[in-house]
């Protein structure tokens, strides 16, 4: 039997897995902030899903969320076209301007509705173990847990299935455009998994966890390798390790769960910036006084041998 | 209605309060918002409306209470460094500025929680407020907050319009001030700490999570109105004010409302007016700008084939029947028609009425179209002699750039090529003085002995009709490049 010590904690290293893989591309396309976009401009669509149901039955929600999401998405990159507006203005605008709508509506119903927006922000994971699903008269164990999995899996399957495409993609979409791969399908797939990502997690853990999950363990991981590959299995660690650390931060200063693994990524963060080997800081210091110690004949010409014209001939 | 004259008789002091502090909000917010969006820094507000939450809880723990002035200086250091923090990551590292600007607002915040949480775990006395903090409660808002909080934006305004001309030029071509001596950083810091200043006096009235938009939809709604960046920091301002006149109204004839969120549905509502109105920019204004456009090509390709019919068969009295320019152009029975009358209606090209009935270029008409054909052979002449292109693949181009060359790129072409005859395809470029060429003339003398076989042509009256069209013609305007 598991503890809800340990629901909680696989909660949180379901959510910071799921983050990390999406999340890794997300900073990799340089959209980072698409997350925290979605995030916030999917409460009116929980809140809609809340009271059309009349019941905080989760799969309405989410997919009620899932909808905004896709729609913040697609509203931000025509405004930013038919608009002309910079990319992250008009995301501003959207967002935002969806977020105010959702607690406008919550404050309309506000009688009936028993979500607030502090619990959209800052989640409750510390009330997973009681979220059960009750399936048949069987107890079946926490529902977001089950939700994460199922979300895990599908971006495990995403990006192993897409890899070589996401990789192209998220290196360089007019290479991927020209070797004619469906550059659009690859973009609303990984905005898709973001969205759905990001709603499952929230739930749980809360819009700014979310955008930390997403953000900053692949952020750390990019300061350590050059490989696609190495770069999502260290953001999954990075994820995972911040997630522990922060369920026993939070049961030792007595803080909200959330915060503390955000405060457990931002310091993994500090530290890999510091001493990470080449793009660290250290690393960078290193680098320049090596260039710096240049010895003249050191490097002299002759070291590598330059065809003379004869040899062109 | 009745509400509505209460309201703006401003006799409750309460409302004086909540409405002037929500309008300094609006229109300091509004202003700097502009540069923020200009140096494309929209989103760094909210981050910086995220990364001041731990501020305002340690100066909550260090004053043991609700001290606005240590509240602010609180969430002002926070605001700083989460700046710099950003600031110094982009710098110094291969993260992107986005990446560095989403972890800072989200290791802030939740930075934030866990000190907001510890507070109300240690159970100080007096902190609920805190919460307002998050999604601000400008109906809260008393005589001292707003004394402090409009002092602020005063100051932010003053700040603004002093040093507006070198906020102007690092916001535009930073490099550009460096080079003649601005202090580049400290205006950029001096802009960093205004925006700061801003975000500090804001979240009060609609806290954390929205505070960025009210940086950034009034700038952007104002984009649309103007290119002075004068008259987009007013209108920035004006939209900023309306929505925070507008939120609070809301917020005082329906109480539970939250003024905050209803500031930003408003200045959204603006946003969406402005991005279909406004005049030029608008989406309304630039559907009809390129059906003008789009009506005016297909003109000139009209123009086009006619000339190129006659240049087909050498001669400029057959009448063209209406099916084959159609043909041609491959256009709908319907644009064909708007169209023609179009052609017709400026006097560049006449209409023939017997059999077969059909069209004629007026002098006027084939003026224009020679100028067309003319950038059209001198664009391919140019593609293939200095870019170095293929001849068969100018054509598309050229097809496109001969309606967008002026007179004077007309001019510099015909310099830089020295006025050749022939174009890539070996076909004559038509120049304005071949009028008078004794080429044209002989096709006119044909064309003359031709006239009795040739049922489309009737002199008389038709043909003053075909030299009396002078007026709407651009050809004459713009091409004096012609005689040289």
């Amino acid at each position: 039997m598991i503890t809800s010590t340990g629901w909680i904690i696989i909660t949180a290293i379901l959510a910071a897995s799921s983050c990390a893989l999406v999340g890794t591309f997300l900073v990799l396309r340089k959209m980072s902030l698409m997350g925290d976009a979605i995030s916030h401009a999917v409460l009116p669509g929980i809140v809609l899903a809340f009271l059309l149901t009349a019941s905080r039955n989760t799969f309405p929600m989410l997919i009620g969320a899932g909808i905004f999401g896709l729609f913040t998405v697609w509203l931000t990159e025509e405004l930013s076209k038919k608009g002309r507006i910079f990319h992250d203005a008009s995301m501003g605008i959207v967002f935002t301007t969806l977020f105010a709508i959702g607690v406008i509506i919550i404050s309309l119903f506000a009688a009936n509705v028993d979500i607030d927006q502090e619990c959209v922000l800052y989640g409750e994971i510390a009330y997973v173990p009681w979220d059960l699903w009750v399936w048949r008269g069987t107890n079946m164990g926490p529902r977001p847990v089950w939700i994460l999995s199922m979300v895990l899996v599908i971006n495990i399957s995403f990006i192993t299935l897409m890899y070589k495409e996401l990789k192209t993609y998220s290196f360089s979409p007019q290479l991927a455009a020209t070797l004619g791969l469906p550059v659009g399908l690859i973009h609303y797939g990984l905005m898709g998994t973001v969205s759905f990502t990001t709603i499952a997690s929230f739930e749980s853990v809360g819009a700014i966890l979310v955008v930390a999950l997403l953000i900053v363990p692949p952020a750390t991981a990019y300061l350590l390798t050059d490989r696609l590959h190495r770069l999502l299995l260290l953001a999954v660690l990075f994820g995972i390790t911040s997630a522990v650390g922060g369920y026993y931060m939070a049961l030792w200063i007595n803080s909200s769960i959330a915060g503390a693994i955000a405060v457990v990524n931002g310091m993994q963060f500090a530290l890999v910036f510091i001493l990470a080997p080449r793009y660290g800081l250290l690393g960078r210091k290193l680098a320049g006084r090596r260039v710096n110690k240049y010895e003249p004949g050191k490097y002299e010409p002759g070291l590598i041998s330059h065809p003379e014209p004869e040899d062109l001939r | 209605m009745e509400t509505l004259i209460e309201f703006f008789s401003l006799q409750d002091p309460n409302i004086r309060y909540v409405l002037a502090g929500t309008i300094l909000l609006g229109v300091s917010a509004g202003a700097l918002g502009c540069f923020a969006i200009l140096r494309r820094r929209a989103l760094v507000g909210d981050a910086v409306a995220h990364a001041i939450l731990p501020g305002v809880c340690l100066a909550f723990i260090f004053a043991g209470g609700k001290d606005p002035f240590m509240l602010i200086l609180g969430a002002f250091i926070f605001g700083l460094l989460s700046m710099a923090t950003m600031d110094f990551i982009s710098r110094n590292s291969r993260i992107a500025p986005d990446a560095s600007i989403g972890m800072v607002l989200s290791v802030f915040f939740g930075l934030g929680v866990v000190l907001l949480t510890f507070i109300q775990t240690t159970g100080f006395v007096d902190q609920s407020g805190l919460d307002d903090f998050l999604f601000g409660q400008a109906a809260a808002m008393v005589g001292d907050d707003v004394l402090v909080f409009g002092g602020l934006s005063a100051l932010i305004l003053v700040i603004t319009i002093i040093v507006f001309k070198e906020l102007k030029l690092v916001s535009f071509d930073p490099s550009f001030a460096q080079s003649i001596g601005y202090p580049v950083k400290r205006i950029e810091f001096l802009l960093a700490l205004l925006m700061v200043l801003v975000i500090t006096a804001g979240i009060q009235a609609v806290g954390v999570v929205l505070m960025a938009s009210m940086l950034i939809i009034p700038a952007a709604a104002a984009r649309y109105w103007t290119d002075s960046l004068r008259v987009m920091l007013l209108i920035a301002a004006g939209v900023g004010a309306l929505s925070g006149v507008t939120g609070s109204f809301i917020s005082y004839t329906a109480p539970a409302m939250p003024t905050g969120p209803w500031m930003v549905v408003s200045a959204a509502f603006v946003f969406f007016l402005s991005f279909l109105l406004a005049p030029g920019r608008g989406e309304i204004s630039r559907y009809f700008q390129k059906r003008k456009l789009s009506r005016r090509v297909a003109c000139e390709n009209i123009l086009k084939t006619l000339y190129s019919m006659e240049e087909e068969d050498g001669r400029t009295d057959r009448v063209r029947p209406g099916k084959e320019l159609r043909k041609r152009r491959h256009l709908t029975r319907r644009t064909m028609k708007q169209v023609l009358s179009s052609l017709l209606r400026r006097k560049l090209v006449t209409y023939y009425g017997g059999t077969p009935d059909g069209y004629l270029l007026t002098p006027d008409g084939r003026k224009e179209a020679k100028r067309l054909v003319r950038v059209h052979r001198l664009w391919e002449q140019y593609l293939s002699q200095h870019l170095q292109i293929a001849e068969d693949h100018v054509h598309e181009d050229a097809e496109s750039m001969e309606h967008l060359i002026t007179s004077e790129i007309e001019e510099q072409l015909r310099t830089s090529l020295g006025s050749p005859e022939l174009d890539p395809h070996k076909s004559r470029i038509p120049y304005d003085t071949e009028d008078n060429e004794p080429s044209t003339s002989n096709s006119d003398e044909k064309a003359r002995k031709d006239k009795g076989g040739s049922p489309g042509y009737k002199p008389g009256g038709k043909s003053g009709m075909i030299q009396g069209g002078k007026s709407g013609n651009r050809a004459g305007k713009k091409g004096k490049g012609g005689a040289s």
